[in-house]
């Protein structure tokens, strides 16, 4: 058992220098077998790690991580944190996240730094605001807080916001998910690991999974940079390599990986208290705790795996946040960035087993993830322990595709992460 | 930002495009005889490869012509630039 954190302890190490605390995870060398092996060593797979422990007292389990802990986009996302979906499927599953998140830091012992300083979806137009009430008065129904601002309450809301009739987006109304807000994201991926690590399962960094072994449709392992690993259960959350694994496995996905841009301006005093997007010029952004402005888009229209994008669509963002805040327009960019996000037709994921009996996926968040994490780890660690869906994601099935039952959340609430 | 050669334009900025996405996907033509998943494959799954994709491009603001493109997913590098009903290099 690990010492916990605390102020107690806070102070403790502070006495000496800081100098003994001690590894939050082991590096162990991968057993020859686990019962469950997890590809993919961010924010999902860990979560998954940890509640398959916690819920469900499965601890010979293994995180395999090609790069290291949340290098892929647990650490590259812009960190919002939602649940105001449209359809229930969606609804329900990032609601259950959102309820994980709020307890997540006791939890886990680790401060995650979820903060739930609202998140405000602007109208531009007539349609707009339509969809707005249409979403809002869903999300009541599905018993997740929402409300709509008028222009005046957006304005006194969020007073640096260009809400003059003529601006160059005008802006006549917003929903407001007061619960919603922002986190740490590498607190995310190093509390769920320390804690998952704590329970016993072995997480394997610099270890790259190169081929999934099967026999007689089942799996027996995966074939790794550091040998041959043996599972009963093999679950994927390798978000945009999840085709490179359907690929190994012989399975066909309906997933497309796409560059996703993020970029953070220079560091500034406190502005802006909120979390702001616009689904109608495509940006979000919030300012982090460091002050810096976190900015995001949409996707880059091609297929990439290179975490870079082009510069248009950076310009094109920029272009419509100094617009929408004339009072950034001489703040300077300090670093961009790109993931790979795996986009499904619907915009929704698969959280789902597979042909294959013992291999399960757990991919297609799209830009969408982050938010999803606690949630998301908790239905796949179900699917994997009972082999069967769980209520809630027993929608997000692969075989959703054939059937025709899709969620399509592309521009009812999945436009803009 | 990728430099296309359009075929019958020339080189111009990716901006001036929009991407289609995969290419060399044939539509189905026994459209009554099969099956959901055939369905499915033809209208969702995709290959996504890491490394050679071969993909269409529409000169959007230009020519306004679709034509295809061999790209690499990893490098951006743009190996070939073709027409459509041309055979992947």
């Amino acid at each position: 058992m690990k010492a916990r954190y605390s102020i107690f302890s806070l102070a403790r190490n502070a006495r000496n220098y800081h100098e003994n605390w001690t590894e939050a995870w082991r590096s162990p060398q991968p057993k020859a077998e686990y019962d469950v092996v997890i590809v993919g060593g961010g924010g999902h797979g860990l979560a998954t790690a940890y509640y398959l422990a916690k819920e469900h007292g499965i601890t010979n389990v293994a995180v395999i991580e090609k790069g290291w802990l949340g290098g892929g986009n647990t650490g590259r996302n812009t960190t919002v944190v939602r649940s105001n979906y449209l359809w229930d499927e969606s609804a329900h599953l990032y609601e259950h996240s959102m309820k994980l998140w709020e307890g997540l830091s006791q939890d886990l012992n680790f401060n995650v730094m979820f903060s739930q300083r609202g998140l405000l979806s602007l109208g531009h137009n007539q349609h707009e605001m339509r969809e707005i009430h249409r979403r809002v008065n869903s999300n009541r129904l599905n018993g997740i807080d929402s409300e709509i601002l008028g222009a005046e309450q957006v304005k006194e809301f969020c007073p640096i916001l260009d809400t003059r009739p003529n601006a160059r987006h005008p802006v006549l109304g917003a929903s407001l998910q007061r619960r919603g807000g922002v986190a740490r994201h590498d607190a995310v991926a190093w509390g769920y690991a320390r804690a998952a690590d704590d329970r016993g399962i072995d997480i394997i960094q610099n270890c790259e999974v190169t081929g999934v072994r099967i026999e007689q449709g089942r799996v027996l392992g995966v074939e790794t940079t550091k040998g041959f690993i043996g599972a009963k259960k093999v679950g994927c959350v390798a978000a945009g390599h999840s085709s490179v694994l359907a690929t190994m496995a012989g399975l066909r996905f309906p997933i497309e990986s796409h560059p996703l841009q993020a970029l953070v301006s220079e560091p500034i005093k406190p502005v802006l208290h909120t979390v702001i997007m616009s689904s109608a010029v495509h940006v979000y952004v919030s300012q982090s705790d460091k002050g810096e402005l976190v900015m995001g888009a949409g996707i880059d229209s091609y297929n990439s795996y290179a975490q870079t994008g082009s510069p248009p669509v950076v310009e094109n963002l920029l272009n419509a946040l100094v617009e929408l805040f004339p009072i950034f327009s001489r703040l300077r960019v300090l670093r961009t960035w790109g993931g790979i996000v795996d986009v499904c037709p619907d915009a929704s994921p698969i959280v789902s087993k597979t042909p294959i009996q013992g291999l399960y996926f757990n991919c297609g968040w799209g830009t969408g993830g982050f938010k999803a994490t606690p949630g998301s780890g908790w239905v796949f660690a179900y699917t994997l322990a009972q082999d069967r869906p769980h209520k809630l994601n027993e929608s997000f099935a692969l075989d959703r595709f054939i059937n025709g039952y899709l969620i399509d959340e592309h521009g009812a609430a999945g436009v803009a992460h | 930002m990728l430099l296309i050669d359009c075929p019958y334009c020339g080189p111009r900025a990716e901006l001036e495009f929009s991407c289609g996405g995969e290419a060399h996907i044939a539509r189905p033509l026994n459209t009554e005889a099969i099956s959901d998943a055939e369905w499915a494959d033809y209208l969702f799954m995709r290959k996504n490869p890491k490394g050679t994709q071969y993909e269409r491009w529409n000169h959007a603001r230009g020519c306004r012509r679709w034509f295809n493109v061999a790209r690499d997913t990893v490098t951006h590098k743009i190996y070939k630039v073709y027409k459509m009903g041309e055979p992947k290099p």
